[in-house]
């Protein structure tokens, strides 16, 4: 026997519902925040608990889920640029949860790998662009093409030279100083997939260090969070990267030095602009 | 000092007494990290019955970070309460168990103790006790605390509203604030992590909570969770500031990883305590905490995490806090792999907080890459209800979108106090009974209109 069952477990609450709906939830449109869920008693109901439940494993499964290198690596030929794939020191996902300064190093063959094609590329360049599973292959792959094809013309516009573009396994964000440092690049860009949120399994962070070199502080990088389709647009985060890169430039430094302090008094308003909890 | 055990025919050596505490502790990823965890299993269980037999006194002659190296250690020893610590002195780690667990330390007893303990000694005795340990003798603990309304009373359970938005948008705050409170959430504080340190940006925040806590005059007092350097000069500028917010841990060379420092904190304290906004009590500090954190600093000096986090409430205890919170699954599978891991962490975190002192919360949490789910955060959440947990974290749904982590969502905080019969603090207990939200028997009115109050949150 077949059955098709809808997903949605509780469609509507009506007057037999033992759900208490909340007359609050249109404001639902103002936040991502999962307020108005209604309840059953004073407990989640079952639609809700399974759309938390639903979403978890997503966010599970975006951290646990193999950077799919074959795919990146076309990827990156099709848009006429060399891809190299390394691994960090980190041999899989369990041992790279349970130790940050592994994935922070390079492989030993990711090593040799380096030193083979610096062998025979001598020429040094301004910039090497480093993709990274991080906490999330789900945010590389997702976001990806839109956002090189974004970024790259813009690189070029500036007459920057690229480097050829790595990408990593196991890779966590400072793993982008040994490779800048062995490719001689004048800044490094790497692109990761952030910590995965319940509402944001997708979710790409860009970290951006002028002279990468191991040892660098985290305090010495500057960092674009929270690109997605849903989140900041390719189209800004580019933006505030080649600003950021042009400040570097000027100023031979990255990090909280170079920190976007922008936001000024006159567009901030006095707490009481769109507080619906005030009389309007 | 070296300490030795014999132990089945096998000596057993301990370079100095962080050494041993480090092997006592129950296995956590982050002693691991920092490569100060016991070998294996039996390693453990034997460092566990050496640590027994250490005198308490011998915490006060021993200290594990030089005194002349950090000023939490000098905090530590310099406020000892040797009176205080007379009816204990005498006894061992393991002696101090059995004390602790027996009759005569009652709530009055312990309160008195408090002063007389340092966190190496609380921290060591957690070290030999299991979660049923750790939750009876925290349940017999009683800290209050108040500002504009009275916490940690036994018998009632506080929340924290967190209206996080991943741009502070002020309509967004607004969105998740009217949703808590409408669950009768928010008597610990309303308390926002904002998108940003600048002081202006905080600025606007702490005017748009005054207002609204004015408005339906709640109750209950707020904070934006910021620099302590920052919420300084939002006070000189003017800015409505309840409590004053900082992270902290348990040794300078962590706190300094922070940007601050002991005169730092009393800085912050100062400036809040002179705006005298507190109407039942002038409790004006919130920290944040956290094991690990140390290590994650760089400024663990060797010692195991549940003993700096320990520590870390010694400087608490130095600013008379409102709330205390450690934020225990926050920091992710490096220091807390599991959820039995996290479980017990934030039992010890409690237990420690409690006996020193310091009014314990927690932030029941966990990011997406540890090995954790809901049915983990209900076991702490429950265990920790029933331990007499001041104070729990109340957001919509579990879900923060601001900082991507899960903690305990409204619903939540109903379901604890419902089954383990808790209330709110009291004034805001009254108070959610005057504005129809809840009725005397603490069940939630509000159905398919907001109460008369709040009905203007939704004209449009």
């Amino acid at each position: 026997m077949t059955k098709h069952i809808t997903a949605q477990p509780s469609a509507k609450a009506d007057h037999a519902s033992p759900v208490t709906p909340n007359p609050w939830s249109r404001l639902k449109h103002y936040t991502d925040a999962r307020i108005g869920l209604g309840r059953a008693g004073h407990s989640l109901p079952t639609e809700a608990h399974l759309t938390f439940q639903l979403d978890h494993a997503r966010a599970r499964d975006a951290v646990h889920q193999p950077l799919d290198i074959e795919a990146l690596s076309t990827l990156i030929n099709e848009r006429q640029h060399r891809a190299i794939p390394l691994h960090s020191a980190a041999r899989d996902r369990a041992e790279y949860l349970k130790r940050p300064d592994l994935g922070r190093r390079l492989s030993d063959e990711a090593i040799q790998h380096l030193d083979q094609y610096r062998d025979t590329h001598r020429e040094d360049c301004d910039i090497a662009l480093i993709i990274a599973d991080g906490l999330s292959a789900r945010a590389i792959h997702d976001n990806i093409a839109p956002m090189l094809d974004t970024l790259l013309p813009r690189i070029s516009e500036q007459g920057w030279k690229l480097g050829p573009i790595t990408v990593v396994e196991q890779g966590r964000v400072a793993i982008g100083d040994p490779i800048g440092e062995k490719l001689k690049a004048r800044m490094s860009i790497i692109m990761i997939g952030e910590r995965p949120g319940l509402s944001s399994p997708d979710s790409l962070g860009i970290y951006f260090t002028w002279a990468p070199h191991s040892g660098r502080r985290d305090s010495e990088r500057n960092c674009i969070s929270n690109i997605r389709p849903a989140g900041q647009s390719y189209a800004a985060a580019t933006d505030l990267l080649i600003y950021l890169m042009l400040e570097a430039e000027r100023r031979q430094l990255s990090g909280v030095q170079l920190k976007d302090d922008s936001i000024v008094d006159s567009q901030l308003g006095d707490g009481r602009q769109g507080n619906l909890l005030l009389p309007h | 000092m070296e300490r030795i055990i014999d132990m089945g025919g096998q000596r057993y050596r301990y370079r100095n007494l962080g050494a041993l505490m480090a092997q006592a502790t129950p296995l956590r990823s982050g002693d691991e990290l920092a490569g100060v965890a016991a070998q294996n299993a039996e390693a453990r269980a034997i460092a566990q019955w050496a640590l027994a037999d250490v005198p308490l006194a011998d915490f006060l002659n021993e200290a594990l970070i030089p005194y002349e190296d950090d000023e939490v250690t000098r905090l530590i020893m310099d406020r000892h309460d040797r009176n205080a610590f007379a009816p204990v002195a005498h006894m061992t780690v393991g002696d101090f168990r059995n004390w602790l667990l027996s009759h005569q330390a009652d709530t009055a007893t312990l309160q008195a103790l408090a002063p007389g303990l340092t966190p190496e000694m609380v921290a060591a005795v957690s070290k030999i006790m299991r979660l049923q340990d750790l939750i009876l003798v925290a349940s017999k603990c009683e800290v209050v605390t108040r500002f504009r309304n009275t916490i940690g009373l036994k018998g009632h359970l506080s929340t924290r509203l967190q209206p996080n938005h991943p741009t502070d948008n002020p309509t967004g705050i607004a969105a998740s604030i009217l949703d808590g409170l409408m669950y009768g959430n928010g008597d610990a504080v309303i308390g926002i992590n904002p998108a940003t340190d600048n002081t202006s940006a905080v600025t606007t925040l702490l005017k748009m909570l005054d207002e609204v806590i004015q408005h339906y005059e709640i109750p209950t007092q707020s904070c934006i969770l910021t620099h302590v350097t920052t919420a300084i000069e939002a006070i000189q500028r003017g800015a409505p500031t309840d409590l004053v917010f900082q992270s902290i841990a348990g040794t300078q060379a962590a706190n300094e990883g922070f940007g601050i420092n002991l005169a730092l904190l009393k800085e912050g304290h100062d400036a809040a305590q002179s705006l005298q906004r507190g109407t039942v009590g002038q409790n004006v500090m919130y920290f944040e905490t956290g094991q690990g954190s140390a290590l994650s600093a760089n400024g663990h000096h060797g010692i195991d995490q549940q003993t700096l986090e320990a520590r870390a409430y010694a400087v608490a205890r130095e600013f008379s806090p409102l709330l205390v919170n450690t934020v225990v699954g926050f920091i992710g599978p490096e220091y807390l792999f599991d959820g039995k891991q996290i479980i017990r962490a934030g039992l010890e975190d409690h237990f420690c907080g409690k006996l020193l002192g310091v009014p314990m919360g927690c932030d029941i949490c966990y990011t997406n890459h540890a090995e954790a789910d809901q049915d983990d955060m209900d076991m702490l959440l429950t265990l920790l209800g029933t331990a007499g947990c001041n104070f729990i974290m109340g957001i919509p749904g579990s879900d923060d979108i601001m900082l991507n982590y899960q903690t305990t969502s409204f619903h939540d905080a109903l379901y604890v106090r419902d089954v383990l019969q808790r209330s709110p603090a009291p004034e805001f207990q009254q108070w959610l009974e005057a504005m129809s939200i809840m009725d005397p028997q603490q069940r939630l009115l509000v159905g398919q209109q907001l109460p008369a109050a709040f009905q203007q949150a939704l004209s449009p």
